[in-house]
């Protein structure tokens, strides 16, 4: 599903990275492991599309990312890519519903309310869908975070340091929620982390 | 979910800074159509008045108030003038014709005003009931007088000595209506017509020792003014300086005197469509500022619009339609605003200068406010929405 060869990335300042090649299918989870100052983040964007690479090719599902430009690299990002950031975002004057619905529109999709509704009750937060994300917890905005990273039925999903801040209880609970839902919908799914602990639930990993 | 639904929520949710940007607007715009729309229709109504009379003559005094009293009825008299040097002046060849006028009383507040019927032909009033004065105390309705009064034809009413509603009334003879105008739009509907001689009946009586020789009145008598217009050009140039050097009465020229009266209240009208303008410019200011604000606060989230799939050039159009959403509703505010504010002035002018302020339909300062607000809606979005195309959501979202 995603593929990526000599993968490096050279910021204006000097600072810059290389990275290991990655190989994630459908259904599969990756753990891409590395300290603060390794490059997580600037390896999630360049999956994402968010920046361009220095050189190397990133191919997710058949197609080469730095042949898209433009909104065309937007739409497809929009369609194709799921992504969970550090601190969950949302947009705050709507509710958590919508959110989920202007993830679908943005990405050019149909509106879809049964999934958008099943996806907030499998992950438990069904009965919240009409709360702002302000007045969400924060384990209960990062659930809502994860649905609306599915709801556009994604081939991968990236989700950056989604277990940080939890103690080990929740750690655990978010990692197999991660694994139940982004794999049980057949995408492929890459967490980018520092997080050691995570290394229990996810086999295959990476250290940058 | 529509960009511009969630340009509504975005509002919404910045309750406080929307309702003033919608104020500031709905005041600039309500002042400046408001101001626009009364100085037309004074305008309006002050050029429709002074059609067609190229010269008022009257006793010596301000030749503004000559004017206002004579043309507009809106201020007192300056005097009388004799009837002699009238008549003398009439047969002047560079006359066309003249119309005299002789008030000074009034029913109700509505003046009561001695001529003849070149009056009514000058402003071109045509009859709804009834005809023209035959007889001495016989009198004919303008039209808005005939409604505020609740008067028909047949009424009788006594006239009272001045303007006032408190003077004292001519209690020895009456009125009779034998004439109702339909409305001209003119000085006419607010007056109560009626012979000269009318006038000078009520007046005579009173002074009971009068010469009873009626051709000998003729020449003794007295008017207020006299309405003149000329057969060319020429008589501008000749016949005022003539009568102010040669008469003890003034002539003074309605177009000149009331582009001064215009160039004094212009001044005023001027000042607070200035003053609408920059408040419009403020609201340009403010909704600007508050765009601006709101961007810093959510450029986390226009940074995750992108990252859901949006292009710059959608968050471009989403921070331009809030803008317009805004100015909109400044706009939709303005013009009730305005409308209530024409109201209100019209309620008050009736009262106290018979002026009053009709708006049928859409005015076009109206249409041409909207796109207006709608141009300072878009450049005071111009800057904010430039920025959330530009931004580098990589960085934004690294450094949050």
């Amino acid at each position: 599903m995603l593929q990526t060869q000599t993968l490096t990335f050279a910021y204006p300042n000097g600072t810059s990275f290389e990275f290991p090649d990655l190989n994630v299918g459908q259904n599969e989870g990756l753990l891409v492991l590395g300290n603060s100052g390794t490059g997580k983040t600037t390896l999630l964007h360049l999956l994402a599309g968010l920046m361009n690479p220095t050189g190397g090719t990133i191919e997710l599902d058949g197609t080469e990312l730095d042949t898209l430009s433009g909104s065309s690299r937007d739409r497809f990002r929009g369609q194709h890519i799921g992504i969970v950031f550090q601190q969950s975002q949302f947009i705050r004057s709507i509710s958590v519903l919508e959110n989920l619905r202007l993830a679908r529109s943005l990405a050019g999709l149909s509106q879809d309310d049964s999934l958008a509704e099943s996806l907030l009750t499998e992950l438990g937060i069904g009965e919240r869908k009409n709360a702002k994300p302000n007045e969400l917890s924060i384990g209960e905005r990062q659930r809502a975070a994860i649905a609306r990273a599915l709801v556009t039925k994604p081939k991968i999903v990236l989700a950056d340091e989604p277990t940080s801040a939890l103690d080990d209880e929740n750690c655990e609970a978010v990692a197999s929620l991660f694994e139940r839902t982004v794999t049980g919908h057949g995408a492929a799914l890459v967490i980018v982390t520092h997080d050691q602990r995570l290394k229990n639930k996810f086999p295959k990993s990476v250290s940058l | 979910m529509r960009m511009l639904q969630l340009a509504y929520a975005n509002l919404k949710e910045h309750f406080l800074s929307t309702i003033l940007s919608v104020m500031l607007l709905g005041i600039g715009v309500g002042m400046v159509s408001f101001i626009v729309t009364v100085s037309e229709q004074l305008n309006n109504r002050f050029n429709r008045d002074i059609r067609g009379i190229d010269m008022v003559v009257g006793a010596k005094g301000s030749p503004l108030q000559l004017i206002l009293s004579a043309v507009y009825q809106i201020d007192n008299p300056t005097g009388n003038i004799p009837l002699a040097e009238v008549n003398k002046l009439k047969r002047h060849p560079l006359i066309k014709y003249s119309i005299p006028l002789s008030y000074g009383d009034s029913y109700q507040g509505f003046r009561i005003v001695g001529t003849d019927s070149l009056y009514l032909s000058h402003y071109k009033a045509t009859f709804s009931e009834g005809g023209v004065w035959s007889n001495s105390m016989n009198v004919v309705l303008g039209s808005s007088v005939a409604k505020k009064l609740n008067l028909k034809m047949g009424s009788h009413f006594h006239g009272n000595h001045g303007f006032d509603e408190g003077g004292h009334a001519h209690e020895e003879s009456h009125y009779n209506v034998v004439g109702i105008l339909n409305p001209t739009g003119t000085v006419a509907d607010r007056l109560i017509l009626t012979s000269t001689e009318s006038v000078w009946d009520i007046h005579n009586n009173e002074e009971a020792e009068r010469e009873q020789d009626n051709e000998e009145e003729e020449e003794t008598g007295e008017i207020t003014a006299l309405l003149v217009k000329f057969k060319s050009p020429m008589g501008i140039m000749q016949i005022p300086r003539m009568v102010n050097q040669k008469t003890s009465m003034q002539a003074a020229l309605p177009a000149i005197e009331i582009n001064r009266l215009y160039s004094l209240m212009g001044v005023g009208f001027t000042t607070l469509q200035i003053i609408g303008m920059v408040i419009m410019c403020i609201a340009a200011l403010s909704v600007f500022i508050s765009l601006l604000n709101s961007l810093k606060e959510r450029k986390y989230e226009l940074a995750l619009m992108r990252s859901l799939g949006a292009s710059p050039f959608k968050l471009f159009g989403l921070i331009v339609q809030e803008s317009l959403l805004l100015c909109l509703a400044g706009y939709a505010l303005g013009i009730i605003l305005g409308r209530v504010g024409i109201m209100l002035f019209s309620y008050l002018g009736e009262d106290q200068f018979q002026f009053s302020v009709s708006q049928s339909g859409v005015s076009p300062i109206e249409i041409w406010l909207m796109p207006l607000t709608l141009w300072i809606g878009l450049i005071a979005a111009l800057i904010p929405a430039i920025r959330a195309y530009r931004s580098d959501i990589s960085s934004i979202l690294r450094n949050e």
